[in-house]
């Protein structure tokens, strides 16, 4: 096992734990770099997995760190797109004044919808935030003179500065600055009193309180700031689809962004990009799951005989082809995660990483989880 | 004559149960107050109502001469009153350094802004609450237990380290809700060094529930007896030992 030797306390703020791990997120970007060269005709969908990154920074900073689950988070990448096409298009500002306004308004919005968060816990309060979503997508419905309504609304491609990002692996740079930059200021703010005190409601709030800390400007905090980083990815997320409509910003993408940070790890950063590899990629494997499967399934089962396998292919065929497939298998995984690694993709990483560093040493007990009775009546 | 601290007429009512009813004492700078009592005699209710976590039915608190009974909870802490828990609520799933660095909550100065860019000055300030952090660490002897999560810790550590983030606070009024709950005869005899250094060497007053009457005698100046919310008798600890109705309280009869 590594110690690490520490002789001043600076080394404990930098962004880095120490050079071994900085040496790793270099070599981590220099792929990035080169994945336009390695994998082009993957671009478009790795660029979505940066999106789906910030989206899962966003929803890590309020349910992983601040521990208040949303089921709304769709809603507010849908007031961030709307907002950035409308500033850009109709008012024809500058392509950042948009990401701009987009940040700024779903902050806003996201430190009204806070407010009922101070009253409500747990359960309720997802409910509420899920009540949200299906309010603001009724209202990208029925506001058809900025949004389009139904019709939709086309997006152009991005222009900053007068230089245009329209090629695929311009935008995917243009993705790669906006992930990194969100990454910067989330962990800027994990390591000032800011993220220890969303970190203290999470774990304690009757401690955080008695520690001084304002829960209802925290709170409200905490949802403004994960609703600004949603804004800043529903500007990048609307080039990417090309085109707006209010059915794309339903449940089930609040549903995928949880999923995101459950499967990823809650109360890691590094959980947020996992679990948007996941979810950002599993749609590819399924989709082209569906067209190799039947036959892999066809050819196997056809060893036996040749009828039983078109059988078999046929019917294979048509369970992939249904199409309530994917949400199925997104929450069949969710729950396996639930189930056995509550601490998702990170956790697993964690436990193989102690396993190797501490080898003959490592006991599963290290990662079980405290029992309830040793903490005390919530006085609530 | 300037107060301290004083509670006074303190009542709290739970629907139809009086929890508190009609307490008062008061507490001198730089002495260590003990209440005692019977189980539900009223406590911890005590604790509760001068952190504000509960609101007082009636009667006033008075923190150097200043009337809180009305002041937000988060406010406590900045007026210089800092308290630990019975059960233990620390971030389970935090370091031990980084639990007490929000002990340093209450002298945050740095904003929102400034934090998100982590400009110079916030770095500078971090560095700050990091040495105030370590000397309370070098003074409660917690240095190997730095960076180890809470989850970890065997439950002695974490009752110091609970009353180290309260220290972090630096806090003129320390309350400790049954510092030696779950701790071993060894534990409590380590408790009652600390709380004796906590007093005298940071000059900090303690005000402190306990049932344990070694570590109560050993280090309480005064103490206060319970039963049913109402006080019984203040004195020191041997007085309120003797006290026929203190006995009777815990003996029945």
């Amino acid at each position: 096992m590594r110690f690490l030797f520490k002789t001043s306390y600076a080394q404990d703020l930098g962004l880095f734990r120490d050079s071994v791990q900085r040496n790793w997120y270099v070599l981590a970007l220099a792929s990035a770099l080169a994945l336009p060269v390695l994998v082009p005709s993957y671009l478009t969908d790795i660029s979505l997995l940066f999106i789906y990154g910030l989206c899962g920074l966003s929803l890590m900073v309020l349910a992983g760190y601040t521990g208040l689950v949303s089921l709304g988070h769709a809603a507010f990448l849908g007031i961030g797109a709307y907002a950035h096409v409308y500033v850009v298009q109709n008012l024809h500002l500058p392509w950042i004044v948009g990401v701009v306004v987009a940040a700024v308004l779903t902050a806003a919005v996201g430190m009204i919808v806070g407010i009922p968060a101070l009253r409500m816990t747990g359960v309720y309060l997802t409910i509420a935030t899920l009540a949200f979503a299906l309010i603001i997508q009724e209202v990208f419905n029925q506001w058809e003179h900025v949004t389009g309504g139904l019709r939709g609304k086309a997006v152009d491609k991005p222009v900053i500065f007068g230089v245009s990002f329209a090629t695929d692996w311009a935008f995917y740079f243009l993705c790669l600055a906006f992930l990194l930059f969100g990454f910067w200021l989330t962990n800027n703010l994990l390591r000032t009193p800011t993220g220890r005190a969303w970190v203290s409601i999470r774990d304690s709030e009757i401690a955080a309180q008695s520690m001084g800390v304002n829960l209802a400007v925290y709170k409200t905090m905490a949802f403004a700031y994960s609703a600004g980083l949603m804004g800043i990815a529903g500007a990048l997320f609307s080039h990417k689809i090309g085109f707006l409509a209010p059915d794309i910003f339903s449940v089930l993408l609040s549903i995928q962004f949880l999923l995101m940070v459950v499967v990823g790890g809650l109360g890691s950063m590094h959980g947020a990009l996992y679990g948007a590899v996941f979810v950002a990629l599993l749609p590819v494997a399924i989709s082209q799951a569906r067209d190799s499967v039947p036959v892999w399934a066809g050819q196997i089962v056809g060893l036996v005989g040749k009828g039983a396998g078109n059988a078999t292919f046929s019917a294979v065929d048509r369970f992939v082809k249904q199409p309530g497939l994917e949400p199925g298998i997104f929450g069949l995984i969710l729950v396996l995660f639930i189930l056995f690694e509550p601490l998702g993709i990170y956790g697993r990483w964690a436990k193989i990483k102690l396993y190797f560093s501490i080898f003959p040493l490592y006991k599963r007990a290290t990662f079980r989880r405290q029992r309830a009775y040793m903490r005390s009546e919530r006085l609530r | 004559m300037s107060t301290f601290f004083k509670a006074d007429g303190l009542v709290i009512n739970f629907g139809g149960i009086r929890a508190v009813d009609g307490v008062t004492f008061e507490v001198d700078q730089g002495e260590v107050f003990t209440i005692i009592g019977p189980n539900g005699a009223g406590k911890t209710t005590i604790f509760n109502l001068i952190s504000r976590i509960y609101d007082a039915s009636a009667g006033r608190l008075v923190f150097l001469d200043e009337d809180i009974t009305r002041v937000p909870p988060h406010e406590i802490a900045k007026r210089g009153i800092a308290r630990t828990f019975q059960n233990i609520e620390l971030f389970e799933h935090a370091t031990v350094l980084q639990n007490l660095l929000l002990g340093r909550h209450a002298h945050k100065t740095s904003r929102f802004v400034e934090e998100l860019l982590f400009l110079p000055k916030v770095r500078a300030l971090e560095l700050a609450h990091r040495e105030a952090a370590e000397k309370v660490i070098d003074f409660l002897d917690l240095q190997a237990y730095r960076d180890s999560l809470i989850v970890n810790l065997p439950y002695g550590v974490r009752k110091v380290v609970e009353m180290a983030r309260a220290l972090c606070t630096e806090p003129k009024l320390l309350l400790l809700d049954e510092p030696s709950s779950g701790l071993s005869v060894e534990e409590t005899e380590g408790m009652a060094f600390w709380i004796q250094d906590i007093r005298t060497l940071l000059g900090i007053t303690v005000l402190m529930v306990e049932h344990d009457m070694s570590l109560v005698s050993a280090v309480s100046d005064r103490v206060l007896a319970l039963n049913y919310g109402r006080p019984i008798v203040v004195g020191t600890s041997r007085e309120v030992q003797e006290h026929p109705e203190v006995v009777k309280a815990y003996l029945g009869g």
